[in-house]
């Protein structure tokens, strides 16, 4: 079969045809550097500026300097957080969740090992975030709370602005990785009260390779590299144009389609309820209501994930899993082992993440085609009776 | 995504002899939900001879080709031909199997002794899990098998442990136990696996000479010397000649001459080449 649904888009996403258009030029005679002092390359300068607005309006910032255009999404959360601990260096406390994306899990784990002392806000079953484990971790030696918007394995948004507020009124920084959360849900830089936002370009319809930190106007934070005077000293470098312009154009129709993101929603949840009405042996890892409209994280007990992967595959069909063997650890995903999920569906979870472009053909697709890969895969499994159609004992 | 031999790839979309067999005159159980990995396999024995061989698996795509494969391997053969099956042989029936996944070859081994165990009539448990101690609480791998793993493969790093038996792979706490086993494992190599691994890489080029020197050092002699509280540093490689430094208690050892002659050379020697030629710069 030669067809590819594309349902893996909180891994990365198409580039948007309208992006690709817009970003051609700069690929091609557009290529002046907008440092130079030339129309040549000033010129492509006010179109890097233009994209800055754009991403800008996308995060409700109020000033487009406050826009720092990076390499990608853990470039910028690496900024956002060794940038605020070499300014604040003698608070020696720092906080954030058991189940980040590694840009941020793996540097606090490094930061631990250089003396830095972190506090793990775990989450409950559903995936939502412990909140009097937060409060009573805030300290007046917190140097940085760095918190996710949405979780990249569940969807499941956490409460970012009751973080806001308590980080405000303890004069803590406050910083969001926002990667899985733009171009799905509205958000509002202000509103949340963050200092800190990151964003990659790749998972709203934009290339690979293009990352955003917001700063806050009077937000303090040093840079990592030292070089030229590029984005206000905070990363220099010559810039990427034709990434920041495709971003630019991304961010923009990431904004107007926001509405869409409904029609989205109801795919994902008629592929949801599809998944979860058909077989006996899943569940749903997550919480049901605060979730990004495109992503659903459900549990086949079992049976193993990168098995599912694999024949989901050979129709076409391209999704995530949270299963060890996959990924190449030996442990299940740390977000539902965080979460409490039992090892009998934790093996065998499959994320499905949907875009705008994803048709409700594809989603009935793939509805019609898990029975056959489940139930052989059942059939497979020593754990499971065909013929009682029950689960043997388990030995755990 | 894995890469994946085209037989790896055939054996997991097409898996023969899944089932069960109903009064089997053996079963073997391996693995469990909380490792991610199982496999029941079930066996006809007639005459000595292994008649049907049927299998469950619970686990990814490596997991299910593996199975598959053991069970083809031994069917129609009797079994001690069987029992002379490796985990090594599982894998090269496929093609080969990314290293992360050679566990899944060693479930396949295990499970065919513990079935072989069951239709003898001894106590159906393995003895590498239940004698011995357990090294790995994870995953509950123990001393025996890692030591055996070791031995039948080749194995030289805890990395290759890992990717064999799993052991390690979680909380990581047993890792120094692993590097006590591995090195002793190391020590009792006979003369003969390192006259293996020379035939195979002559003739060395310069980097590669350079590349094997290097190996042998760090994985062969230095455990070797660091459990008497020495080390040893490479500091030169030209041509066939092997600059090195001693280091630690080494250092100062009376018997210095005798460890760079007879232990670094000969391993050298044993490992590299025959006319390979040891240094000491102090």
């Amino acid at each position: 079969m030669n067809r590819t649904v594309y349902l893996d888009n909180n891994a990365t996403t198409m580039v948007d045809p309208e992006v690709l258009e817009e970003m051609l030029p700069f690929l091609k005679e557009r290529y002046g550097n907008p440092s130079s002092m030339h129309d040549f390359g000033g010129d492509v300068a006010r179109d890097l500026e233009r994209a800055r607005m754009r991403v800008a309006e996308l995060l409700g910032a109020e000033n487009d300097y406050e826009i720092v255009f990076t390499g990608c999404g853990t470039e910028s959360d690496n900024l956002a957080i060794l940038g605020t601990l070499a300014y604040f260096r003698d608070r020696r406390h720092i906080i954030t969740s058991k189940v980040e994306h590694p840009a941020v899990l793996n540097l606090y784990r490094k930061l631990e090992r250089e003396g830095y002392r972190a506090s793990y806000v775990p989450v409950d079953r559903d995936g939502k975030l412990d909140m009097e484990f937060l409060k009573k971790s805030l300290g007046d030696d917190t140097a940085l709370v760095s918190i996710m918007h949405a979780n990249n394995e569940t969807g499941v948004i956490f409460p970012v602005e009751e973080i806001g507020r308590l980080c405000r009124e303890r004069g803590v920084p406050y910083h969001i990785d926002g990667v899985q959360a733009a171009g799905k849900i509205p958000i509002d830089v202000k509103k949340i009260q963050c200092d800190l936002y990151s964003i990659s370009g790749h998972k709203f319809h934009a290339p690979k390779g293009m990352g955003v930190l917001y700063i806050r106007r009077g937000t303090r934070i040093r840079p990592l590299m030292y070089g030229g005077h590029q984005e206000r000293g905070r990363r220099p470098g010559t810039e990427n144009v034709p990434g920041i312009v495709a971003m630019g154009k991304a961010a923009e129709l990431a904004l107007q389609n926001l509405p869409a993101e409904e029609r989205v929603r109801a795919l994902r949840d008629r592929l949801e309820s599809g998944i979860l009405a058909r077989f006996s042996n899943v569940q749903l890892n997550g919480a049901k209501d605060a979730r990004v409209p495109n992503t659903t994280n459900v549990g086949f007990e079992y049976i193993e994930g990168e098995a599912i992967l694999l024949y989901l595959n050979e129709k076409g069909i391209a999704a995530s899993s949270g299963s060890a063997c996959s990924s190449g650890s030996l442990e299940p995903s740390h977000v539902l082992r965080a979460m409490g999920v039992p090892f009998t569906a934790a093996h065998g979870s499959i994320r499905f993440s949907l875009s705008r472009f994803t048709t409700g053909e594809e989603v009935d697709y793939t509805i019609s085609a898990l029975p056959e890969i489940i139930d052989r895969l059942l059939e497979i499994s020593p754990f499971w009776d065909s013929a009682t159609k029950q689960c043997r004992p388990v030995t755990i | 995504m894995w890469d994946y031999t085209d037989k790896v790839k055939d054996l997991y979309k097409h898996p023969k002899n899944v089932g069960t067999i109903d009064n089997a005159d053996a079963v073997g159980e391996v693995g469990s939900i909380v490792c991610g990995d199982a496999l029941t396999l079930y066996l006809k024995i007639e005459d000595n001879i292994i008649k049907d061989a049927k299998f469950q698996t619970f686990g990814c795509g490596s997991a299910i080709a593996s199975s598959s494969a053991l069970t083809e391997m031994i069917i129609g053969r009797t079994v001690e031909e069987a029992e002379k099956i490796t985990n090594r042989d599982i894998a090269d029936y496929l093609g080969g199997l990314p290293e992360q996944k050679m566990h899944c070859s060693v479930m396949g081994r295990e499970a065919l002794e513990k079935a072989l165990a069951d239709w003898r009539g001894e106590e159906v448990a393995p003895h590498e899990e239940t004698e011995g101690d357990v090294i790995c609480q994870c995953f509950g791998v123990t001393d025996p098998l890692i030591r055996k793993v070791i031995r039948e493969n080749n194995l030289k790093t805890v990395e290759d442990v890992t990717n064999y038996t799993k052991a390690g792979g979680a909380c990581g706490s047993c890792i120094p136990k692993i590097e006590d086993i591995l090195n002793e494992e190391l020590k009792k190599q006979p003369a003969s696996a390192g006259a293996e691994v020379k035939k195979e890489k002559l003739p060395l080029s310069n980097i590669k000479r350079m590349q094997l020197v290097e190996e042998t050092i760090s994985d062969v002699v230095r455990p070797i010397l660091q459990k008497d509280g020495g080390n040893i540093e490479l500091v030169d490689i030209d041509g066939k000649k092997v600059m090195v430094a001693l280091r630690g208690a080494c250092a100062n050892c009376l018997v210095s001459d005798v460890t760079l002659k007879n232990l670094v050379q000969e391993k050298l020697r044993e490992f590299v080449e025959d006319d390979i030629e040891v240094i000491e710069v102090r």
